[in-house]
């Protein structure tokens, strides 16, 4: 498919990154603000076209285009979609759109750098998550990194921004080397055995990996990416990047940047390591219930918001990973479906709280109090969104959090037990937070003259409150699209697990210490 | 008795650079002492571009000439174009430098296009002598370009202590050499590998130390450590141009050397340099960049980074396979470009009297000189390994060779290594973009020719991130027959 003869997924990808050298060249803000809003509108509204021509009978890569970018290395410029990426392209145009909206006033100073970084960044998710060749992929991958290291270094809060900015690079950075190194030997070892040179990740599916090998490449392409969910004991970036980042930081790191990691392991580690991925199923799990329980217990003795939604990040990110590793359709559909959710309850918080940071400039819990009073509709919005992130039936977290405890349950009754119990805990500290904040007297008199929402901020919300309830109420618009690619996930995955006997078992450990 | 075969057509490029080196001297003799000189550096320009217009016809055949002594093969072309776009740049870094530092001497640039035929001899040399001979040539008048701020006394330190310890790592080198004729009886590459094989002299122990003493010598030129002390100190005073072409075209020179001569002369010894050399690249690359972390100087940051990219390049040495070769080649001209485009920021940066060479000189200005700032922080970035540009993708072929040849463990510190790095080149976009400005920096004059530089490093950059597969492919195909 092509628009304007261009082929739709190269067009997305670079499309903003047109609209960051046409900013270039402008100079007063408020145009900055409108051209960077029409071409992340226009962005969005190209890759709508994807959502409605898509074929939800076939798990297939759909939308392909495939020419050589190094040939004499079998390193391709291959881009692609299935039900899984899709969604998540949606998610990154949408979001694009509401942080720039949720910049308009936020930002004061440096705006064309801020929106030039904001679509460079959009350029490099876009691309990770429709690359089909591992080094393409790898570089949209770090790509990603320079703009977000920017946004939060530049436009972050004054005080640690330097420190966020620098931790959240480095801790990326060296995670992604070593998957570099596990790429390289992958693609060698692959050479050896079928004589064909490609980093095709097509291509590599269809091999088995020896299954010595593939615990040293698993841990490689797992670690890089367990960075980026971030799972425990690799989350410690994370809430300082999330609380010394702009809002629309925020809201894109949460929304789409954490997916990179979930959507990597259910793209590249495990397809291309299923037994390994198998075996280490207990350590993963077992890790991400560790996220699941720690991240709500921290939540709930956070003062300051931004860092109580950061830590609950973490705690959501470890149903996803717990859903994923149950290796069953009701895990994976609901992992991938929480993706979506997270990308969406989390963003309307960071969006939330930061409405209120740029009316008060303080994020403390204890600053405030008995704002419904005079804040009603952000109050009602503020409610919904809280009631979207504990996952109460009818919002979207629900389905999500239903389906990934269903699966859990069903792959090991302990997993579910203990998941469960994350669902009380994000309750209690999601209520009790939301209690202090809204209700109860008004105890700092700087309180009494705070102005409800404007126009523009409803706006930036309502779309968000749209797709909290669709995603709730109607679960089977998205569900449909992602069905054929899950069903194709598992059934190459089990499929693979079960073969195993058939696999060499030649180490590279051994050729290590050969 | 018979005449030996001459075949100038062989050399032509050399013999340009080196009738222009003489021209450039001339003219400056015959001209006025007052007035400017700017076109004695257009002179070396244009000598480097005919000199560049002859290497192209060579390219894709193998020759040798002059009794078996000197070659034109792909290895010793592709390294020509290397050093002949080295000398371009730093010729035109250059023009506005000396003006602004007064030592706009027909010498300099006379001096670059002689050192520039040094390194050229050391490509293309396929007996020690002519090897040996490059070296010193080349050398010689990077001794005298490092010490061209007179009054300036680090720049004459600079000097010195280069001299002396080159001229003490020339004795190792030379050292080596005689020891490897005394054990095979002929300087020619090729015959001492036939020799040393139909001989089976693999365990002859003047063999062993004649590689030892070549180690170090070499070692020194390509700034490895441990041989690598003279590095900072030299770098921090030689005027920044130099540094610059030091960085990239001595280095590149080492090496060429260093793989003509181990991989042509010695290979039946491979694995005993694979170890050696193992431990060097690591030792490198590990204390190249720990050590930049700390300095505050950026022209000696730079300088403990060009330690660790002689660390990285090394991995692919030590790979030692058609990937590693083809990759190091690469690696050359994408460090080159992106080197010379940092020190060409480092210059414009800086006013007569005012070098601002300290990085919290650096403070401030990315929104101040937005674009000066920019290129900056893609030189750094390249050089840091990140994608898309040329600093990531030689990187990837260097590592690509090592995992190739199963040396996993060294492309592992090899990758950490790199993301080590991003810390201190990172350090410099902090204070560039999140800092405000510690003092003002006005009056910066940006002459044309350094704006060109910049431009072109920035394409070189760019293009050799982007669209690798030309460059690449060039690469791997100017190793045929190197061994």
């Amino acid at each position: 498919m092509t628009i304007f003869g261009v082929p739709i997924l190269s067009l997305l990808v670079f499309f903003p990154l047109v609209g960051a050298v046409f900013l270039l060249f402008i100079k007063r803000e408020e145009t900055l603000r409108w051209v960077a809003l029409i071409f992340s509108l226009l962005e969005f509204l190209l890759s709508l076209p994807l959502f409605f021509k898509f074929d939800t009978t076939t798990g297939a890569m759909q939308f392909v285009e495939d020419w050589w970018w190094i040939e004499s290395y079998g390193i391709s410029y291959k881009l692609g979609i299935d039900g899984i990426s899709l969604l998540l392209v949606l998610l990154t145009t949408f979001l694009t759109v509401l942080c720039v909206l949720c910049s308009w006033t936020a930002i004061t100073f440096r705006v064309k750098e801020y929106m030039v970084s904001f679509l460079f960044l959009e350029t490099g998710m876009v691309g990770a998550l429709v690359a089909l060749d591992l080094v393409l992929f790898y570089v949209f991958w770090e790509v990603m990194l320079i703009p977000m290291y920017l946004l939060i270094g530049v436009w972050g809060d004054p005080k640690r921004r330097i420190y966020a900015a620098i931790k959240f690079f480095l801790f990326t950075m060296v995670g992604s080397v070593l998957m570099l190194v596990a790429i390289l030997a992958l693609y060698f070892i692959h050479q050896k055995a079928t004589g064909k040179a490609t980093f095709d990740v097509l291509e590599l599916y269809k091999f088995g990996v020896p299954v010595g090998s593939q615990y040293w490449l698993f841990s490689a392409f797992a670690l890089a990416f367990a960075i980026k969910v971030p799972m425990f004991p690799f989350h410690t970036w994370l809430p300082d990047a999330h609380t010394e980042a702009p809002t629309a930081g925020s809201v894109i790191l949460a929304g789409v940047l954490l997916k990179m990691g979930t959507y990597g392991f259910i793209r590249f580690a495990i397809p291309l390591f299923p037994n390994a991925a198998y075996e280490l199923m207990p350590l993963i799990s077992v890790l991400a219930l560790i996220g699941i329980i720690y991240g709500a217990l921290v939540s709930m003795v956070q003062p300051d918001l931004k860092r109580l939604v950061a830590f609950s990040s973490v705690s959501h990110l470890g149903y996803v990973m717990l859903g994923m590793f149950a290796f069953n359709s009701q895990g994976v559909q609901g992992s991938v479906y929480q993706m979506l959710n997270h990308g969406i309850s989390t963003g309307s918080l960071f969006l939330i709280v930061g409405m209120i940071y740029e009316r008060r400039h303080t994020r403390m819990i204890a600053d405030f109090g008995g704002l419904s009073k005079v804040m009603p509709i952000y109050a009602t919005f503020f409610m919904i969104v809280t009631l979207s992130s504990i996952g109460l039936p009818s919002t979207n977290g629900f389905v999500g959090e239903f389906l990934i405890l269903l699966g859990a349950f069903r792959s090991n009754v302990v997993y579910g037990v203990l998941g469960a119990t994350g669902v009380i805990l994000g309750a209690a500290y999601m209520l009790w937070m939301f209690q202090r904040v809204m209700f109860g007297k008004i105890t700092h008199p700087k309180n009494e003259e705070l102005k409800d929402l404007n126009a523009r901020e409803i706006i930036t919300l309502i779309p968000m409150v749209i797709l909290i309830f669709l995603m709730g109420i109607y679960p089977k618009l998205f569900f449909s699209k992602m069905d054929a690619s899950i069903d194709k996930f598992l059934k190459d995955f089990r499929g693979r697990v079960e073969m195993k006997a058939d696999l060499p078992t030649s180490n590279l450990l051994a050729e290590i210490k050969k | 008795m018979k005449l030996p075969e001459i075949n100038l057509y062989l050399i032509a490029p050399e013999i340009i650079l080196t009738a222009f080196g003489f021209l450039v001297l001339l003219v400056d003799v015959f001209s006025s002492k007052t007035e400017k000189k700017g076109y004695l550096g257009m002179l070396g320009l244009i000598g480097v571009v005919i000199a560049f217009f002859y290497t192209l016809p060579l390219i894709g055949s193998v020759r040798s000439g002059f009794e078996g002594m000197w070659v034109s093969d792909g290895f010793s072309n592709f390294l020509r174009i290397t050093f002949l776009v080295i000398a371009f740049l730093t010729i035109l870094i250059s023009m506005g430098y000396v003006e602004r530092e007064g030592i706009a001497f027909g010498e300099y640039y006379a001096l670059i296009l002689f050192s520039t035929l040094g390194m050229m001899l050391m490509a293309g040399g396929t007996h020690l002598i002519i090897i040996f001979l490059g070296l010193e040539t080349m050398s010689i008048a990077i001794y005298v370009l490092a010490g061209m701020l007179r009054e300036d006394r680090k720049s004459v330190e600079s000097a010195f202590k280069y001299f002396l310890l080159g001229a003490f790592a020339t004795g190792f080198l030379l050292y080596g050499v005689a020891l490897l004729y005394g054990a095979t009886g002929s300087l020619y590459l090729k015959d001492m590998a036939s020799y040393i094989s139909s001989k089976n002299l693999l365990r002859n122990p003047m063999l062993m130390m004649s590689l030892v003493f070549l180690t170090i010598g070499f070692g020194f030129k390509i700034a490895s450590v441990p041989f690598h002390m003279w590095t900072p100190d030299v770098y921090e005073g030689a005027p920044t141009s130099i540094t610059a072409f030091m960085a990239s075209g001595v280095k590149a020179a080492g090496f060429s050397a260093l793989i003509r001569v181990f991989f042509t002369a010695l290979p039946g010894f491979r694995p005993d340099w694979t170890s050696i050399m193992w431990v060097l690249s690591v030792a490198t690359m590990t204390v190249g960049n720990i050590v930049a972390i700390s300095q505050s100087n950026i022209k000696r940051m730079l300088a403990y980074s060009s330690i660790a990219h002689a660390g990285y390049i090394l991995v692919a040495f030590v790979a030692g396979n058609d990937l590693g070769i083809s990759s190091i080649l690469f690696y050359l001209m994408a460090y080159a470009f992106m080197n010379l485009g940092a020190f060409t920021c480092v210059i414009l940066l800086g006013k007569k009297g005012e070098e601002n060479t300290l990085i919290t000189d650096y403070s401030g200005i990315g929104f101040k000189y937005p674009l000066l700032a920019a290129s900056m922080t893609i030189f750094l970035l390249s050089m840091a390994g990140i994608p898309p540009l040329g600093g990531f993708m030689a990187k990837f072929y260097v590592f690509s060779a090592a995992v190739k040849e199963r040396f996993y463990w060294l492309a592992v510190l090899g990758v950490l290594n790199s993301a080590l790095s991003v810390y201190y080149y990172l350090r410099v976009t902090v204070l560039m973009y999140f800092r405000e400005p510690q003092r003002e920096i006005t009056g910066l004059q940006f002459s044309p020719a350094s704006i060109l530089a910049l431009i072109l490093a920035l394409i070189g950059t760019l293009y050799m991130g982007i669209f690798p597969a030309n460059i690449l492919s060039f690469a791997q195909k100017s190793i045929a027959g190197l061994y």
